[in-house]
């Protein structure tokens, strides 16, 4: 009977470790493209000029109804053939961003519809230029109640980062993959992995929780 | 360019089985999370706790990881189940989706006030029929948009079987680019599929939230 | 384990509360209460904010567990059960037989709002009573025409007024025929101008019916008319108790004295 062999779990932790930086990388540099494009959807969507708001609106619904790992197999497969040859690395980023900017989309604008309309009204009372309503008045007032949602999609990322392993990124998940077909032992790796996303993820999940309390929104 | 139609027959091959996958999944991960989102706010210390655990093991972890763990990991010693990559994604997918599934249930109870249950404990009504008769149809109506959600990420989620080898949607897109080549079209035609089967239930979920009868 | 030894008997009050305590952490609720309810009688009982009404009646609806002390209903002891002549602590067996005797009126009312008026009615002697449904919905119709709302029974409690569904409330507490109702100022929660239509209720019940009733108010002119004794409630025990007309006119405490005056000035 084989069970778990804690020693060839050891030996490969540091393998399994190294790649974790790659699964941190891509979850910090594609969440913030997420927050930025999610930003601006948001915006775009809010927008009165109807060529703005109508597309923003649409990809966030289109991109929102489709399948992570397919965007990702069609910014993979599809791109190189328009020309636009990205490392594998790049393209998940990319993937994930937009994925999960269609999400915080709906963030923003649930934070923004939640400011009282009474604020806008002072704000263009105040004859405040549209520049100054927005980054002065409105987003400080709409953002800090925002946090929880958004780090509840940040965690979430970070467990779908393991879909870059289909398209070749050697992150955490595909170093595993890699470690199991070549030692013909799935069960060290993959618990490993496991146990790994849930030491990080686990802690972050309760300390989203007390923001929220904190903030006391949903 | 002539509409891809000559890729439908392979894609809606695939496309059943998605279908399947879903449905197979989601009702699974229906009857998971409804059970565990009750065990859940037992006061039995014990019950409460190993259903804790699993719910935070299964949202604490990846999916995928979750799906290669009981498709790969399993069929070995000391375990030893095998299952077809099929029942493998049912199982990790109603796991997974149940777990996010059972805290939206235990939510929904909670929410509803202490002052509920104290009406019925001054009607007589047994613990069993206050939770089936008073407190699960009040939850249902906090339990119905966040589920139509869930199960949207579920659908997403069956592309994640073309990874273990089951003939989904995505899998046969995938044979096909080896196969016919036309990357563009493939792929195209494989999202508007997915978002063909995913909006309409975003449009459902909008319709169940804009609308309840009392309160 | 305390003795049984004030064994109750057909004669006995309805409700007897012995030596009750309740506190919830360092705050002492009812200190050693005592208090008879004899049968068909109404008390209301009065106090200042705090002063435990309310824990009285939920301790009597087991909503709230009290400390020490023993309570008995109908001759049953509530929260303890006989075995071999010793009293021990209930289990819920004991607990929804004795339920079954007492039925309570909230403040907030606390209907069900996934269901219609007439269910809400209907639903506790269908499932707890085991009437049938037929019976169940013509005898809630009958109550429903009582408290003036027969043509409400197709609505949602959220469809009607406050004062409306206090009633309905009513309604549904009667329907399960309790040998004891506990009303927990089931006015204090309505606009002034819908009291006068859930006082009414109470008024016809008072005079129509032989139920014992316990009532928390803040309503006195309601209370004088309605009740016969009255007990003021000060600090978790009955510092003073006795008809209407004493009470309210020439009472013996000051602290009763004080508590009227301040009441009674508004
Ligand atoms: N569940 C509880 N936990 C802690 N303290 C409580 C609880 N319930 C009641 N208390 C406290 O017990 C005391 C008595 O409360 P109770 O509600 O019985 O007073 P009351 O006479 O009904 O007052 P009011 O006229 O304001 O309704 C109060 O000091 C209250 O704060
Ligand atoms: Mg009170």
């Amino acid at each position: 009977m084989v069970t778990f062999d804690w020693e060839f779990a050891w030996e490969i932790l540091p393998q399994l470790l190294e790649a974790m930086v790659v699964t941190i990388e891509a979850t910090v540099v594609g969440f913030a493209f997420a927050a930025v494009l999610g930003l601006l959807l948001a915006l775009g969507r809010r927008s009165e000029t109807w060529w703005i708001s109508r597309p923003a609106g649409a990809i966030v619904e289109f991109v929102r109804s489709t399948p992570l790992l397919v965007q990702l197999f069609f910014l993979f497969y599809v791109l190189p053939r328009y020309g636009v040859r990205l490392p594998a690395f790049v393209v998940g980023v990319i993937g994930l961003g937009l994925h999960y900017g269609s999400y915080t989309s709906e963030v923003y604008r649930a934070g923004i519809d939640a400011i009282a309309r009474g604020q806008w009204e002072a704000a263009t009372a105040l004859n405040f230029s549209q520049r100054h309503k927005w980054t002065k008045i409105i987003l400080p007032q709409a953002i800090p109640p925002m946090l929880p949602a958004l780090g509840n999609y940040l965690v979430a990322m970070f467990k779908e980062t393991p879909l870059l392993a289909a398209i070749t990124v050697v992150e955490m998940f595909q170093r595993a993959k890699i470690i199991s077909s070549l030692t013909f032992r799935p069960l060290e790796p993959y618990t490993l992995v496991g146990v790994l996303f849930f030491v990080l993820s686990f802690p972050s999940a309760l300390l989203i929780q007390r923001l929220e309390a904190r903030f006391g929104t949903r | 360019m002539l509409p891809p139609f000559d890729l439908l027959p392979t894609l809606v091959r695939g496309l059943r089985v998605t279908i399947g996958l879903t449905l197979a999944a989601s009702t699974l991960a229906l009857i998971v999370a409804v059970i565990a989102g009750v065990a859940r706010t037992s006061k039995n210390p014990l019950i409460s706790g190993i259903v804790g655990f699993y719910v935070e093991l299964f949202r604490g972890t990846s999916v995928l990881v979750q799906m290669f763990w009981i498709f790969f990991v399993l069929p070995i010693p000391p375990f030893n189940i095998s299952l077809s990559p099929f029942l493998a994604g049912v199982i990790a997918l109603g796991l997974n989706v149940g777990a996010y599934g059972s805290e939206v249930v235990r939510g929904a109870i909670q929410a509803i006030s202490r002052s509920q249950i104290e009406a019925g404990i001054a009607l007589n009504f047994t613990p069993t029929q206050r939770m089936t008769r008073i407190i699960l149809p009040q939850a249902m109506v906090r339990i119905l948009p966040p589920f139509g959600n869930l199960l949207i990420e579920l659908l997403k989620s069956t592309a994640l079987v073309s990874l273990i080898t089951l003939s989904d949607l995505t899998f046969q897109a995938l044979t096909l680019r080896q196969t016919v080549g036309r990357t563009t079209e493939v792929f195209a035609v494989l999202l508007i599929m997915y978002f063909l089967l995913a909006y309409p239930l975003t449009l459902g979920v909008r319709w169940v939230e804009g609308r309840r009868v009392w309160a | 384990m305390v003795q049984d030894n004030d064994r109750q008997d057909a004669s006995g009050p309805m409700i007897r509360f012995q030596k009750v305590k309740k506190s919830f952490g360092d705050v002492h609720v009812l200190r050693e209460l005592d208090l008879d309810v004899a049968t068909a009688e109404r008390i209301s009982i009065i106090g200042a904010s705090g002063s435990g009404k309310t824990t009285l009646l939920r301790i009597l609806m087991t909503l709230e567990e009290p400390n020490s002390g023993v309570i008995y209903v109908d001759g049953e002891p509530l929260w303890h059960k006989k075995v071999n002549g010793e009293l021990v602590e209930a289990d819920e067996k004991h607990l929804r037989k004795m339920r079954g005797k007492i039925g309570m009126v909230f403040q907030q009312f606390n209907l069900f709002p996934h269901m219609k008026v007439l269910r809400n009615v209907t639903e506790a002697p269908i499932h707890v009573l085991g009437t049938p449904r037929d019976k169940a919905e013509a005898r809630a119709k009958e109550l429903l025409d009582m408290v003036g709302l027969a043509d409400k029974m197709d609505n949602y409690p959220s469809q009607l007024s406050g004062g409306q569904q206090q009633r309905v409330a009513i309604a549904r507490a009667l329907a399960m025929q309790p040998k004891v109702m506990l009303f927990d100022e089931i006015t204090a929660a309505l606009d002034p101008e819908l009291v006068g239509e859930v006082l009414g209720v109470m008024r016809q019940l008072a005079h129509e019916t032989q139920m014992t009733m316990l009532i928390v108010t803040h309503e006195m002119g309601f209370a004088r008319d309605v009740s016969h004794r009255i007990v003021f409630l000060h600090e978790g025990q009955v510092l003073e108790e006795g008809p209407p007309e004493k009470i309210f006119t020439n009472p013996d405490h000051p602290r009763t004295r004080e508590f009227l005056s301040r009441v009674l000035e508004h």
